[in-house]
């Protein structure tokens, strides 16, 4: 293999490991730009991937789990936007709290349904998002460097993986040119100008938890029915921080999201390939060093090397209004 | 608009009562605001104008009584019911999205459909017609956190005038404001007036109400005690019904007597945490005996100033001399041994933790002093006793000293602060806003203990944004604006050229 062959290998492994972060990161966007923290996107991912698996298993229909997966989701969202929207609970506990939940009951149910210590049984073909070849990818697959590249990195991915790069404008249009993205915006920063503009801020929480879960339904069905055919204890392996630190990454904006999660993925399939290999003059590198790498670059930016992260404003904090 | 006569009511509030828990904050109220008039009302802090205010506009529902907004009874369930009822709000603390355009913060919550094209085209249209009616000129594209305070509250007001208010209430709008900016207020408000607008004013400020309101309403503790029409009334006559007996507004003190420079600052520079110079090369002494006040705008590097003497901010450069000895960049425990007492500008962030019992916080900081213990026990028994002999010298309410903090009034919390540094009998006195958010009887009080200490031959160095506070304390004024000491007069100066030096304009 030559080296334009391993980097075009290694690009279209870098796509598929990051769409799951691009849409955890776009999930956590809706929800942290309405001023709700939400460390619990891990768990959304780990219970819709479940729930998306064992519908995929028992219809046999790609779709009907997709929607299992958002609807699970959905009601992951509402719990969290129940005890920190409607009771002002304190949103990391309550995030935290969700990921054991989540952690916990995949596994409990997995193995009381199908008693395969926490596994799904494998989704039949039929069941799964497959890959879609582009037109034309089998006859400029010949083309020098453009060929490869269409052949082998943007075509042959699966329906999500467009869907996933599909969402990054619209989530930007979403933000961005409308009305509810303007009063999300706004709530998230300074509650109480929503409020006194006569605007429910619960509500308008509540509605983008409900964004947040949607997206992060897609995220979890993607690991289950697209990158892989069953449901494994524990598969989304902190994915949904590493999201979260795409997000910080980006600075709260989705087209930078998008060049994070990229990264991020990159990196991930960089460490794959370099499992095993030795590097010039420094020998073999332990494959953990490149997985730790989002981390580092995320503790670098917010050590504030890159420019200033100002998360928003009113992040983290439940609204009371003041006497 | 216009052809109202002055004499048709805007709004009627008749019988209003409103019980939080045990407080009851508004106690039977009824108020009539003629229309096209300003109407102050005027309390001490805790009086219930803010309950009332925020009972009109919707964000509290009243236990009893009616709202008629020109003659019509009208339910006002939450603020969107308020705008549409005319009633605009311009909030002591903005609410503004500070990361966003004048254009955004105006069009938030009055959209106009679910696309902002729109709605953007059509406030831009309206935020000129406003601009050309009333002169209240704005860059619609200029992010709020940019622009000067006097400026994000335009915003404010401009917000409430897109939303077609014809009743305007503003809640202690000139506490953030620079005179010269206040001034162009209350000529902004006048021409709103002459167009037909109501507006409320609320605030403290006795000042304020004689120079621009017609009416004038006085309440206290929960009732609204008198309504007056301002040309027939007098400021002292508004000090005693606000308090509920005679007070004295003029701070009598003596001529001051200097003696020897107990505090030096020299060539002292300070940053704040993102880099930016907010002290910038300031030298000045205060002697034993006098109480140097600063005078500025807000965030002109006052309360840096006052932070780095006290040891809380590192300065970059300079030095600074407590009674000879140098004290710049070592640490506030050092500095109270060297004689430093400081009452800080904001009590619930440094001064007092709300959660404490209120003798935990007479001693904060004091905590390793002998009478209080031994090694690491604390004698809690002593700092009862202690405690409680200061509640009762300062005549703290409610007399508890197991009271959490949080539960006393403003005024209170200060008197424990206050309490707590000036019974240290120290040789320097370092004050941040000695009286902010503290009522007229308490600040009365608190200024009489500060010309105690100076009488006592202790060096005062005074900050406050309010600059009558600063006019009638001190002996002599410096006046900063970015980051210098562009002046200094003494303590009987004129209050124009002292607006002027605040505002940068005259040296």
């Amino acid at each position: 293999m030559d080296y334009f062959d391993i980097l075009i290998s290694i690009l279209g492994s870098a796509i598929r490991l990051s769409i799951p972060l691009l849409f955890t990161a776009l999930a956590g966007l809706f929800s942290e730009r309405a001023g709700i923290f939400d460390i619990g996107l891990e768990g959304k991912m780990l219970v819709s991937a479940f729930a998306a698996a064992c519908v995929a298993h028992l219809t046999a229909n790609p779709w009907l789990g997709l929607l299992a997966g958002i609807g699970v989701s959905i009601v992951f969202s509402f719990i969290h936007g129940f005890a920190s929207i409607s009771n002002r609970g304190n949103q990391i506990v309550s995030g935290v709290a969700l990921n054991f939940v989540a952690a916990g009951l995949t596994v409990v149910l997995g193995q009381a349904w199908y008693g395969q210590g926490g596994r799904t049984p494998q989704v039949p073909a039929e069941g799964r998002f497959a890959p879609i070849i582009l037109p034309g990818a089998d006859a400029i697959r010949e083309v020098p460097f453009i060929g490869p590249l269409y052949a082998n990195v943007i075509s042959g991915n699966n329906i999500l993986t467009y869907i996933a790069f599909l969402m990054v404008p619209i989530s930007w249009w979403v933000l961005y040119r409308t009305r509810f993205g303007l009063r999300l915006r706004a709530v998230g920063e300074n509650p109480g100008a929503v409020d006194t503009a006569g605007i429910s801020v619960a509500w308008l929480r509540y509605r983008a938890l409900i964004v947040t879960g949607f997206l992060a339904g897609f995220a979890g069905t993607y690991l289950a029915i697209a990158q892989s055919a069953a449901f494994i204890s524990n598969m989304s392996a902190g994915k949904g921080y590493i999201a979260l630190a795409a997000l910080i990454f980006a600075k709260w904006k989705p087209v930078p999201v998008m060049f994070a999660c990229l990264l991020f993925g990159f990196l991930d399939a960089f460490a794959n390939f370099m499992q095993g290999k030795s590097v010039p003059l420094i020998g073999e590198v332990p494959v953990q060093i490149f997985q730790a790498l989002p981390y580092i670059l995320t503790c670098v930016l917010l050590a504030g090397f890159i420019g200033v992260a100002r998360p928003p404003k009113a992040g983290g904090v439940p609204y009371t209004k003041e006497r | 608009m216009g052809l109202g006569s002055a004499s048709d009511p805007a709004i009627e509030l008749v019988g209003i009562d409103k019980k939080f828990g045990a407080v009851h904050a508004n106690k039977n109220i009824n108020l009539t605001v003629a229309k096209g008039s300003i109407h102050g009302i005027i309390g001490e802090n805790g009086a219930g104008k803010s309950t009332l205010m925020s009972i009109l506009y919707g964000f509290y529902q009243a236990d009893q009584g009616e709202i008629r907004i020109s003659g019509r009874p009208a339910t006002i369930r939450d603020s969107q019911a308020a705008i549409a009822s005319g009633i605009g709000m311009v909030h002591q603390h903005f609410m503004l999205v500070e990361n966003f355009t004048v254009l955004e913060n105006v069009m938030l919550g009055a959209e106009g459909g679910q696309l902002l094209a729109k709605g953007t085209s059509s406030v831009r249209k309206e935020l000129k017609r406003l601009e050309d009616d009333y002169g209240m000129e704005v860059d619609p594209d200029a992010v709020v956190e940019e622009l000067p305070v006097g400026t994000q509250q335009r915003v404010e007001i401009l917000k409430a005038l897109y939303r077609g208010a014809e009743i305007l209430i503003l809640d202690e709008p000139t506490g953030v404001l620079t005179p010269p900016e206040a001034d162009h207020l209350f000529k902004v408000l006048r021409v709103l007036r002459d167009q037909g607008k109501t507006i409320i004013l609320i605030t403290h400020k006795l000042r304020e109400i004689m120079a621009i309101t017609d009416t004038v309403s006085v309440m206290r503790r929960g009732e609204m005690v008198a309504t007056r029409k301002t040309a027939e009334t007098t400021v002292e006559e508004l000090a005693e019904l606000m308090v509920g007996r005679r007070v004295l507004l003029r701070v009598e003190k003596g001529d001051a007597a200097p003696g020897n420079v107990l505090l030096s600052v020299r060539n002292l520079t300070v940053k704040d945490s993102r880099g930016v110079v907010m002290v910038d090369d300031v030298s000045f002494d205060v002697r034993a005996g006098e109480i140097v006040g600063i005078a500025g705008v807000a965030g002109n590097g006052q309360s840096e100033l006052l932070e780095a003497i006290a040891g809380i901010r590192k300065p970059s450069a300079g030095e600074v001399w407590i009674d000879g000895k140098p004290a710049a960049g070592i640490d506030p425990r050092r500095l109270r041994e060297l004689g430093l007492a400081h009452i800080p500008e904001d009590r619930h962030h440094m001064g007092l933790v709300l959660k404490f019992e209120e003798y935990e916080n007479a001693i904060l900081g004091y905590h390793r002093d002998q009478r209080f213990g031994r090694g690491p026990m604390l004698d809690l028994d002593a700092i009862r006793k202690e405690a409680e002999e200061k509640i009762a010298k300062y005549d703290i309410r409610p007399p508890n000293s197991r009271l959490r903090t949080a539960n006393f009034s403003g005024g209170n919390q200060q008197k424990i602060v206050v309490a707590r540094e000036i019974e240290r009998d120290p040789k320097l006195l370092l004050i941040g806003q000695p009286t902010r958010g503290v009522d007229i009887g308490a600040i009365e009080f608190i200024h009489k203990r500060i010309i105690d200490m100076r009488d006592a031959g202790k060096a005062v160095l005074l900050v406050s944004v309010e600059l009558d506070e600063v006019r009638s304390l001190s002996d002599r004024i410096l006046v900063m604006f970015a980051g210098k000491v562009v002046g200094e007069k003494s303590g009987d100066a004129n209050e124009q050229a002292l607006g002027l030096m605040m505002a940068g304009i005259a040296a």
